[in-house]
């Protein structure tokens, strides 16, 4: 096994075989400068690092349950204070927060919400998959539009799979007015790696929201998950952005956007899109990438 | 279930994931340019570069090397590797 990216989640953890989580969770932690403790919700990721008597984890790690991770990391940092304060330990610890996007966008929010409120030091990072998949793919309200899951299936009367737009947790996490945030994906690793390095640093909150495929639910080849990645920011469906102290900047600029198409057809829960009936759902999904893009360009030029 | 047990990570315990495999990765080392891409995308953290000595005996280079027994088969290595120095097999 390769010893330094088995520093803090080991080899041996039981996730799908060409599952993109393992390698967020340890170029981030990667650039962690001094130790931390991990702090996990429920999902995909706790389930296949934790199995009973097993642990894949070597640092201090806490499984909270699936609303309260938030609430949990800061009641660490609470004590850490404290205990810094009378003496009883010498080095404050970084806490770091690992939360799929059911257990962000949904069931945790509002505890993230108070802790971005009350201004924890903390990380928090959300590998968004789309869905609610440890469970077997329910949707979420990260879930694409159009796209097919256990929750939002296919029918006579059903055309499309999920009917609502993706929620945009990014401005609603933004609106803490935190000091640094940032959009990124798996398969640029790099531009994780330094916004990782950035939200570290930051005293007080900070969070990443990172592009995570899942093969499974996805319902692409097990050895697919950076191609489908790559596409997703190439089609401009996922940009890489950050917003320090407010000000908006978007790492990579596509100068020449791929149809939406290249990103859906990789994927099986797309399939019914191509059908000739939903010529005008695919239209109509184009245009609103374009319209995001528009609006994050806007904010990005001011 | 222990009360107030203490649970740590034992490398001689962890699970040998390699099991689950039914491909598996063949390294062309002649190939290997040492990048390092097949490292960092592997889900199972268990690609290493190791430094070796070339054909000439006298050169050292990064090579990729996998361990097997945590290997999955996924084939992520394979789709990343940009000179194609990693072909999927059918399982040894
Ligand atoms: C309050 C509560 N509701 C439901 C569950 C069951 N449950 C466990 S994991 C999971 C899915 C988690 O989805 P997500 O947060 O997106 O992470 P992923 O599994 O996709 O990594 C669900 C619904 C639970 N543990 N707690
Ligand atoms: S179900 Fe998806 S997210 Fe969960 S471990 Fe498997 S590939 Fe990863
Ligand atoms: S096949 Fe998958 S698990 Fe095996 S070395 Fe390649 S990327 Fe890692």
């Amino acid at each position: 096994m390769n010893k330094e990216l088995n520093r803090y989640l080991a080899s041996g953890h039981s996730a799908c075989a060409g599952c993109a989580y393992p390698a967020i969770v340890r170029t981030v932690l990667g650039e962690a400068r001094s130790p931390v403790v991990i702090v996990n919700a429920t999902g995909c990721l706790e389930v296949t690092s934790t199995l009973y008597p097993f642990t894949a984890w070597k640092s201090s790690y806490i499984h909270s349950a699936f609303e309260n991770a938030s609430a949990t990391a800061s009641g660490i940092e609470s004590a850490q204070k404290i205990l810094f304060k009378k003496g009883k330990i010498r080095e404050k610890a970084k806490i770091v927060v690992f939360g799929g996007d059911g257990g962000t966008y949904d069931i945790g929010l509002q505890s993230l919400s108070g802790a971005l409120e009350r201004g924890h030091d903390f990380l928090y990072v959300c590998y968004d998959n789309g869905g609610y998949m440890n469970t077997g793919n329910q949707r979420s309200s990260a879930t694409p539009f159009g796209a097919q899951t256990e929750t939002t299936p296919i029918g006579k009367e059903q055309k499309i799979g999920k009917t609502q737009l993706r929620k945009n947790l990014m401005e609603i996490v933004n609106a803490h007015n935190i000091a640094y945030l940032a959009q990124a994906n798996v398969a640029f690793l790099d531009d994780l790696k330094m916004k990782a390095r950035k939200a570290l640093e930051v005293k007080g909150p900070a969070f990443l929201n990172v592009f995570s495929p899942c093969t499974n639910n996805w319902k692409f080849p097990l050895s697919q998950y950076v191609n489908v990645a790559v596409l997703a920011t190439e089609t401009n469906f996922w940009p890489l952005y950050e917003i320090e102290k407010g000000k908006y900047k978007i790492n990579k600029v596509i100068s020449n956007r791929r149809p939406i198409e290249e990103f859906l057809k990789t994927q099986g829960r797309f399939k019914h899109l191509f059908a000739a009936e939903n010529k005008k759902t695919l239209e109509k999904m184009q245009e609103m990438v374009d319209e995001e893009w528009k609006k994050l360009s806007a904010n990005a030029s001011v | 279930m222990e009360k107030g047990a203490v649970i740590k990570y034992d490398a001689l315990k962890a699970p040998r994931t390699g099991n689950w495999r039914y491909l598996y990765p063949e390294m062309k080392k002649e190939k290997c340019i040492g990048c390092g891409r097949c490292v960092s995308f592997c889900p199972e953290a268990c690609i290493e570069l190791r430094k070796e000595k070339g054909s000439d005996n006298k050169t050292v280079k990064n090579k990729a090397r996998v361990d097997y027994d945590f290997c999955k088969g996924c084939g992520v290595c394979a789709s990343v590797c940009p000179v194609r120095a990693i072909i999927m097999k059918k399982s040894e």
